[in-house]
C-alpha cells in the first residue's frame, strides 16, 4: 500500500473522504451549536468568572496605584508607619477615588480583612477634599497666573519635555483630566486643576525638577499629608492597616483561598486564623459528613421502594410514583414548614410519643434545629433522587433471575444479596452521586430546620453572596466545594467505575 | 458526568429564565422592590395606590428585599439594572452606598420639606444614616414572651433572655451577632453607652460570648422574622426576639397570650435607595416617587397599617387608627415616648466595620 | 392417586387461578416416570408455563397436589426442590463469570471449594465450553449462552429438570443442533425432563412424551408418533402438523368406520375418533402428505372428491400443492419430489382420495 488510492475523481481517496466527513461533522456541529452556545454562556462561563473571582484582587492596585508603588519602598515588618511619600500618593488617588466613588468599595474590600477599614475610607473621603494642601494652590496661581490658567495647564501637559521633567505633576494632572471627562463631565480646557495636581507639582519642585514657569517653593510651608491622615482617624498611622494595604495590593491573591481553610496572611505569612473565628473546615467536614449521611439514608429509604415500584403492576406502581414525587410538587419552604410543625418539640411526633409514654412530657425529643432536622428534611426533599435512578435500573432486571438464584437453591436471601443487589448496583450509584451532589449544595433547608450544629458550608456561600458582599470569599468556597465534588467523582470513578453508573434503560 | 452536566444545565436554564424576564421598562411603569407580606401590603396602601392615582405610573411590586444587595450588585455588574427604588434596612443602604449601587441624594433639595416647615434634613435629623438612604420607618427588635408561661413575675427587662433560673425553657433570637452581643454585654453588666467601646476590644467580644454561652443551650436561632411569632405561638419558645410589628400582630390580630418588652430595644430603620445606573428619565421618576411617598402625611398613613414608626418627626403627631382594628396606632410605636424610654441606639457605623468580623466569630460560636 | 402412584413426577388434579374467576390451569393430571422427557406443547395462554412455574415453586396451585417422588411439594420452597431449570432467556447472572454462574448453585450447597470446580469444570465439558470459564455472559452467543445455562441447570446434580423454551431465541440451525444435544444430554445421565415450548417440531424431535396444552386442559398426552397420526380433537390434529379440515355431518357409523356427508354433499370415509352418534358435526382431519390423487392407488371403493388445482408450490424436497376441494380453497396436498411424481398445474382437474384410517372424524 505505498500508492495513494485515488478517488474517482482522481484526488486521492483520502482527502476526499475528508471532505466528506468534514461537511457531515460541520453539519452535526451546527445542529449541537445551540446547546453548546447556551452552555458555555451558561454553565462554563460562570464556573469561569467564580474560579476568576475567587483569586481576583484588583481593586487595590487599581483604586490606589500610587499608593501601591510607593509602598514599595516600605518594609512591612518595621512596626513604623510609611513616610510622607506613602501619604502624598494616598492623597491624590484618595482624591481621585473619592470622585469615581470607589473609595469606599475599596474599604469594603480591605475591611474583610482587618476590621475597622471600611469606615475609615469612608470618613477620610468626606474629608480628604477639605485638607490644607490649597495652600500650593494658592502659591503657585498667586506666583504666575498662567498656573491658574487650564488652557495653558492643557498645553504644558501636551509638552513631551516638561512631562518629563514633572512626573508626579503629570501622572496626577492626566488622571484628574481623565476624571474631569468621565466623572464629572466637563472639559479639562476649561476647568482649573484641583489642589492635588498643584501638591503633586510642589512635590515635583521640592525633589529639585524643573517647573514650566520657574516658581520659588522655599517660601511655602509644606503640609504634612501624613499628620491630615492622622488627624481623620489615627488608624492611619497605624502600620497594621498599611501592612493590610500592602499584603492585598497584588492582582492576584490567595487571600480569599486562605480565608476559606481558615488561614490569613499574618505579619509572618501564613498562618492560623484565632480559633474564635476558625469556621470554614468545620463546616467543609460537617458538610461531608452530613450529605453522606442523607445519601446513606435515602438508599436505605429508597430501596425498598423503588424495588417495592419496579414489582407491583404498573397501576399500583404509578399511584405510588405519584407520592414519591409528591415532594417534587410541593414548595420548598411548604415542606420545610410542614416539617417545622411536626417535629418540633411541641409537635405532632413529640406529641405522639408523649401520648404513647414512650418519652416524658417534660423530656421532648430535639428533633428540629439540629442536625437531626436537617438529615430528615433533607433526606425527604432529596429521596426522589435515589429512588428514580433506582427504579429505572431495577426496573430492567428480569425477576427471572430471582427465580433462576433460587431454582439453584440460593435462598430469598441469598438470591437477593448474591444476584439482584449487585445488578441494582449502577442505580445506587447514580443515586448516590446525585443525592449528595444535591445535598452539599443544598442551603435554604438547612438554614430552615438545621438550627446552628445543622448548616452546610453553602450556607456561609450564600450569607457572602447576598449579605456581606464578600464574593471573592464565597467564589473561592465555590470553588473548594466544586473541588472536592471533582475529586470524590473521580475516587468513585476509580472505586465503583462511572460506567456502572445508570440512570435508567 | 452525564449526571452532574444534567443537572447543571437545568439550573443554568431557570436562572436564564430569570434573567431574560427582566429588562422591558415601559415608560409608565416602575418596579419597587420591598419586603413583601404585610409590609408591602401597607406601602401599597399608603404610598403606591395613592402615587399611581396622581401620575397614572403602574407600581410593580417586587419582594425581593432581602436580597436586594447581592441582587442590585449583579444587575450593576451586568449593566442592566430592574428596578427603580428599592426598600432596604439601613445598614443594606450603608452597604449599597460605599459599594457604589446606591445614589446619594440630598435630603434638603430631593426630598419634602416637612409639614410643620422643617427641612427634610432636621425633620429626620439623625436617622440619615447613609448619604444614600431616605429613612421610612423606624422599627425595634424587642421580646415577646407568652404570658402563660412564665409565671407569676411577668420578665421587665431585656435580661430575662438571660435569666434562665426564673424563665427556664427556650428563647429564639436572630441568628446574628448584631443586636444579641449589645444585649449580653447590657445584661453582663455593661452600662449602654459603653457597649459599642467594650464590644471593639477582644476582651469585651470574649465577655459577650461568654454570656451567650449561658444560654446557648436553650437559644434557638432564627433567621425569617416570621419565626419567632410562630415558635411563641406554637409554645415551643417562652420569649424570643423578633420586630415590634410582627409581635403588634401577634398580640392585637392573632390574640395569641403573648405579650413584648419594651425594654433595650434594638432601634433600627428601614427605608429607599435609588439604584446607580438607572436612565435620566427613570431616576428622575423614581426621585419624584421617593419625594411624593417620603412626605409628612404618606409616613403617618403608612402607620395605619402596620405598628411601625414613621421617620419623620413632623409625622409623629399624625398617626392615628389602625386601618381595619379601628385602635389607637401612636402607643403601639417604637417612637412612642412611653415606650422609647429605654431604647437601644443600633451604631450603623461601627457595625459597618465590625460585621464581617464579629460575624465570622459568631459563626464560629455557634458551630462550637 | 392411583394414576400417580409410582410415579416420579405427578399433578394430580392441580388448578390454578390468578384472579379468583378465571382457571388459568383446570383440573390437570400427569404422571411421568422417571427420566422421560415430556414436552408440554401449546399455544401462549394455554396454562403451559403455569403448570412448569407450579413444577418449580414459582407458583402455588389454588387446588390440587404436586409430587415430586412420591412427596407432596405443595408446600417445599422453590430453592428447596433441587430441580434444575433453564429459563426463556438463559437469566444467566450478568455479573458473574461463567465458572462464578455454574459453581453459584454449588457454593449454595455449601459445597467445597475443590469439589466445586471440579464439578464446574466437568459441566463445561459436557457442555464443550471448558474455554469459556473466564467469560462474561454478555461476551458469549446465544448458543453459547444456552449451553451455560444449560450446564449451570445439571451442575448440581439434580434429577429433575425444567426448561421453559430455551430455544425460542435461537436460530433455527442452532436450535436443531441443541435439539440434539439437549435429549443426548437428558438420556446419558437418566434425568427426567419437563420441556415447555411452543413449537411443534421441537416437541416431535425431542420428547419420549407429548403433553399438547390448550385452554388449561391437557388435550391428548402422547408419545410424538401417535399424536400426529392419531390426534383425538380437532385442536390436537389442527395444531400438530399441517392438516386439512373438512366439517360435515356424521351419516353412518360401522364399527371402525364411519362416512361423513360433506356440507357440500360429498360423501367420505373416515374413523369415528370422537363422533358418537348419526348426525353429529364433524370435523374431518386428513394430512396434507396422506392424500392421494393417483387413482391405481386408492382402494376401489374409496370415496373420491373433485378437486380444481390453484397453486402449485416447488419446495425442493416436496410439492405443495393448494386445491379448491369440497368448497374450501385451503385444501393442501403435500407429495415426495420423485422421479415419476406428476406436476400438478394450476386449473388442473383432479380427484382426490384417501385411506379411511387417515382420515379422523373429529369434534366439531
Amino acid at each position: 500500500m505505498s500508492e495513494p488510492v485515488i478517488a474517482a475523481d482522481g484526488r486521492p481517496l483520502k482527502a476526499s473522504l475528508n471532505r466528506a466527513l468534514r461537511r457531515q461533522k460541520m453539519r452535526a456541529l451546527a445542529l449541537i451549536a445551540p446547546l453548546l452556545i447556551f452552555i458555555l454562556v451558561s454553565f462554563v462561563m460562570p464556573i469561569a468568572d467564580m474560579l476568576f473571582r475567587s483569586v481576583e484582587n484588583e481593586i487595590v492596585s487599581e483604586t490606589l496605584p500610587r499608593t501601591v508603588a510607593a509602598l514599595d519602598a516600605w518594609d512591612a515588618g518595621s512596626g513604623e508607619t510609611p513616610d510622607e511619600d506613602v501619604f502624598n500618593a494616598l492623597y491624590t488617588d484618595m482624591a481621585l477615588a473619592v470622585e469615581y466613588k470607589s473609595h469606599t468599595r475599596l474599604g469594603s474590600r480591605l475591611n474583610y480583612e482587618t476590621t475597622g477599614i471600611a469606615s475609615l475610607f469612608r470618613k477620610s473621603g468626606r474629608r480628604v477634599g477639605k485638607f490644607d494642601t490649597d495652600v500650593y494652590t494658592k502659591a503657585f496661581q498667586d506666583a504666575d497666573p498662567r498656573y491658574a490658567d487650564p488652557q495653558q495647564w492643557v498645553a504644558w501637559m501636551a509638552d513631551d519635555s516638561i512631562r518629563a521633567k514633572l512626573p508626579m505633576t503629570t501622572s496626577a494632572y492626566d488622571d484628574w483630566a481623565k476624571m474631569i471627562v468621565e466623572a464629572e463631565n466637563d472639559v479639562p480646557s476649561e476647568e482649573e486643576p484641583w489642589d492635588f495636581v498643584y501638591s503633586a507639582l510642589y512635590n515635583d519642585a521640592v525633589s529639585g525638577a524643573e517647573l514650566p514657569v520657574s516658581v520659588d517653593v522655599s517660601g511655602i510651608t509644606p503640609v504634612s499629608l501624613r499628620t491630615a491622615f492622622g488627624d481623620i482617624d489615627d488608624k492611619w498611622l497605624n502600620p497594621n492597616v498599611w501592612r493590610t494595604i500592602k499584603t492585598y495590593s497584588p492582582r492576584y491573591t490567595d487571600g480569599y483561598f486562605l480565608n476559606s481553610v481558615d488561614l490569613m496572611k499574618g505579619a509572618e505569612g501564613v498562618e492560623a486564623r484565632p480559633e474564635n473565628e476558625q469556621i470554614y473546615i468545620t463546616l467543609f467536614i460537617r458538610t461531608m459528613i452530613m450529605s453522606l449521611s442523607i445519601m446513606g439514608m435515602c438508599v436505605l429509604l429508597g430501596y425498598p421502594i423503588a424495588w417495592l415500584l419496579a414489582n407491583l403492576k404498573d397501576r399500583t406502581a404509578n399511584l405510588l410514583m405519584i407520592l414519591v414525587l409528591l415532594p417534587f410538587w410541593t414548595s420548598l419552604l411548604v415542606r420545610t414548614s410542614a416539617w417545622k410543625v411536626l417535629l418540633q418539640q411541641q409537635g405532632v411526633i413529640n406529641d405522639i410519643l408523649v401520648w404513647i409514654g414512650i418519652v416524658a412530657d417534660d423530656n421532648r425529643l430535639e428533633l428540629i434545629n439540629n442536625q437531626t432536622g436537617t438529615i430528615i428534611a433533607m433526606t425527604h426533599i432529596l429521596l426522589p433522587f435515589m429512588i428514580l435512578p433506582l427504579y429505572s435500573v431495577m426496573k430492567t432486571i428480569p425477576p427471572s433471575y430471582l427465580r433462576a438464584a433460587k431454582s439453584l437453591g440460593a435462598t430469598n436471601w441469598t438470591a437477593f444479596w448474591r444476584v439482584y443487589f449487585p445488578q441494582s448496583v449502577p442505580g445506587i450509584g447514580a443515586g448516590c452521586i446525585l443525592v449528595f451532589i444535591l445535598a452539599i449544595g443544598y442551603y435554604i433547608t438547612p438554614e430552615l430546620v438545621g438550627g446552628t450544629k445543622g448548616v452546610f458550608i453553602s450556607n456561609r456561600i450564600a450569607y457572602h453572596i447576598s449579605s456581606s458582599l464578600n464574593w471573592g470569599l464565597a467564589a473561592a468556597l465555590g470553588t473548594i466545594l466544586l473541588t472536592i465534588v471533582m475529586v470524590l467523582y473521580w475516587v468513585y470513578d476509580k472505586i465503583v467505575g462511572i460506567d456502572n453508573v445508570k440512570l435508567g434503560g | 458526568m452525564n449526571v452532574t452536566m444534567k443537572l447543571m444545565a437545568t439550573s443554568c436554564l431557570t436562572l436564564t429564565a430569570t434573567m431574560a424576564f427582566a429588562d422591558g421598562h415601559m415608560a409608565d411603569e416602575m418596579t419597587i422592590v420591598s419586603w413583601g407580606g404585610a409590609y408591602s401590603a401597607s406601602q401599597k396602601n399608603a404610598y403606591h395606590d395613592p402615587y399611581s392615582e396622581k401620575t397614572g405610573v403602574k407600581i410593580i411590586n417586587d419582594e425581593s428585599s432581602s436580597e436586594a444587595v447581592a441582587k442590585l450588585r449583579a444587575m450593576n455588574e451586568a449593566g442592566n439594572v430592574t428596578w427603580d427604588v428599592v426598600d432596604v434596612v439601613a445598614s443594606d443602604a450603608i452597604r449599597l452606598c460605599d459599594e457604589g449601587l446606591a445614589m446619594e441624594i440630598d435630603a434638603d433639595t430631593q426630598l419634602a420639606d416637612g409639614d410643620d416647615g422643617s427641612k427634610a434634613s432636621d425633620d429626620f435629623g439623625d436617622l440619615l444614616v447613609s448619604d444614600c438612604f431616605i429613612p421610612q420607618i423606624v422599627y425595634s427588635t424587642t421580646v415577646g414572651y407568652r404570658t402563660d408561661l412564665v409565671g407569676d413575675t411577668p420578665p421587665t427587662s431585656i435580661c430575662a433572655l438571660f435569666d434562665t433560673d426564673t424563665y427556664p425553657g427556650k428563647r429564639s433570637l436572630e441568628k446574628q451577632p448584631i443586636g444579641n452581643l449589645e444585649w449580653a454585654l447590657i445584661c453582663d453588666g455593661v452600662a449602654k453607652e459603653d457597649v459599642y467601646d467594650v464590644l471593639e476590644t477582644e476582651e469585651g467580644q470574649a465577655q459577650a460570648f461568654a454570656k451567650l454561652d449561658t444560654i446557648k443551650d436553650s437559644a434557638i436561632w432564627w433567621s425569617a422574622g416570621a419565626d419567632t411569632p410562630q415558635l411563641l405561638a406554637d409554645g415551643e419558645v417562652i420569649m424570643g426576639s423578633t420586630y415590634n410589628g410582627r409581635l403588634f400582630a401577634l398580640i392585637e390580630e392573632q390574640k395569641q397570650p403573648v405579650a413584648m418588652l419594651w425594654d433595650a430595644q434594638v432601634f433600627d430603620l428601614d427605608g429607599w435607595i435609588i439604584p446607580t445606573g438607572l436612565s435620566p428619565e427613570r431616576q428622575a421618576r423614581a426621585l419624584d416617587y421617593i419625594m411624593f411617598a417620603t412626605d409628612t402625611q404618606r409616613l403617618a398613613d403608612q402607620a395605619k397599617y402596620i405598628s411601625y414608626g414613621p421617620a419623620r418627626k413632623s409625622s409623629a403627631p399624625l398617626v392615628g387608627k389602625h386601618a381595619t382594628l379601628g385602635i389607637e396606632m401612636a402607643p403601639h410605636m417604637p417612637t412612642d415616648p412611653n415606650n422609647a424610654k429605654n431604647t437601644f441606639l443600633y451604631n450603623y457605623e461601627w457595625w459597618a466595620d465590625y460585621r464581617d468580623d464579629l460575624d465570622a466569630k459568631f459563626q464560629a460560636w455557634l458551630s462550637k | 392417586m392411583t394414576s400417580t402412584d409410582g410415579a416420579f413426577v405427578a399433578f394430580d388434579r392441580v388448578q390454578k387461578s390468578y384472579d379468583g374467576e378465571t382457571l388459568v390451569v383446570k383440573d390437570l393430571n400427569l404422571s411421568m416416570p422417571k427420566g422421560e422427557f415430556l414436552t408440554m406443547l401449546g399455544p401462549s395462554g394455554s396454562g403451559k408455563t403455569t403448570c412448569l412455574m407450579m413444577l418449580a415453586g414459582f407458583e402455588t396451585a389454588t387446588h390440587g397436589d404436586i409430587t415430586l417422588d412420591g412427596v407432596s411439594i405443595n408446600n417445599i420452597p422453590p430453592h428447596k426442590r433441587g430441580i434444575g431449570m433453564v429459563f426463556q432467556n438463559y437469566a444467566l447472572f450478568p455479573h458473574m463469570s461463567v465458572a462464578e454462574n455454574l459453581s453459584f448453585p454449588l457454593e449454595v450447597r455449601k459445597i467445597g471449594k475443590s469439589a466445586r470446580e471440579e464439578k464446574v469444570m466437568r459441566a463445561l465439558d459436557m457442555v464443550q465450553m471448558g474455554d469459556f470459564a473466564g467469560r462474561r455472559p454478555a461476551q458469549l452467543s446465544g448458543g453459547q449462552q444456552q449451553r451455560i445455562a444449560l450446564a449451570r441447570a445439571l451442575v448440581f446434580e439434580p434429577e429433575l429438570v425444567l426448561m421453559d423454551e430455551p430455544l425460542g431465541a435461537l436460530d433455527k440451525q442452532l436450535r436443531e443442533t441443541l435439539q440434539f444435544e439437549i435429549t443426548n444430554l437428558a438420556h446419558e445421565l437418566g434425568i427426567t425432563t419437563v420441556y415447555v415450548t411452543h413449537d411443534q417440531t421441537e416437541a416431535l424431535t425431542m420428547s419420549d412424551r407429548v403433553a399438547v396444552f390448550d385452554d388449561g386442559r391437557i388435550q391428548q398426552l402422547a408419545p410424538p408418533d401417535e399424536l400426529y397420526e392419531q390426534p383425538e380433537n380437532s385442536f390436537v390434529a389442527q395444531f400438530i402438523g399441517e392438516n386439512n379440515t373438512l366439517e360435515g355431518v356424521v351419516q353412518e357409523i360401522k364399527g371402525n368406520t364411519c362416512i361423513v356427508k360433506l356440507d357440500s354433499g360429498d360423501i367420505i370415509d373416515a374413523v369415528p375418533v370422537n363422533v358418537n352418534n348419526v348426525g353429529d358435526r364433524t370435523k374431518v382431519s386428513i394430512r396434507p402428505e396422506r392424500v392421494e390423487f393417483n387413482r391405481e392407488r386408492l382402494h376401489d371403493d374409496a370415496h373420491t372428491l373433485k378437486a380444481e388445482v390453484l397453486e402449485f408450490i416447488y419446495m425442493g424436497d416436496i410439492f405443495r400443492t393448494r386445491l379448491r376441494v369440497a368448497g374450501t380453497d385451503e385444501f393442501v396436498i403435500k407429495t415426495r419430489n420423485a422421479p415419476d411424481q406428476e406436476r400438478l398445474k394450476p386449473g388442473q382437474m383432479i380427484e382426490i382420495g384417501w385411506l379411511p384410517q387417515d382420515c379422523r372424524a373429529l369434534d366439531a
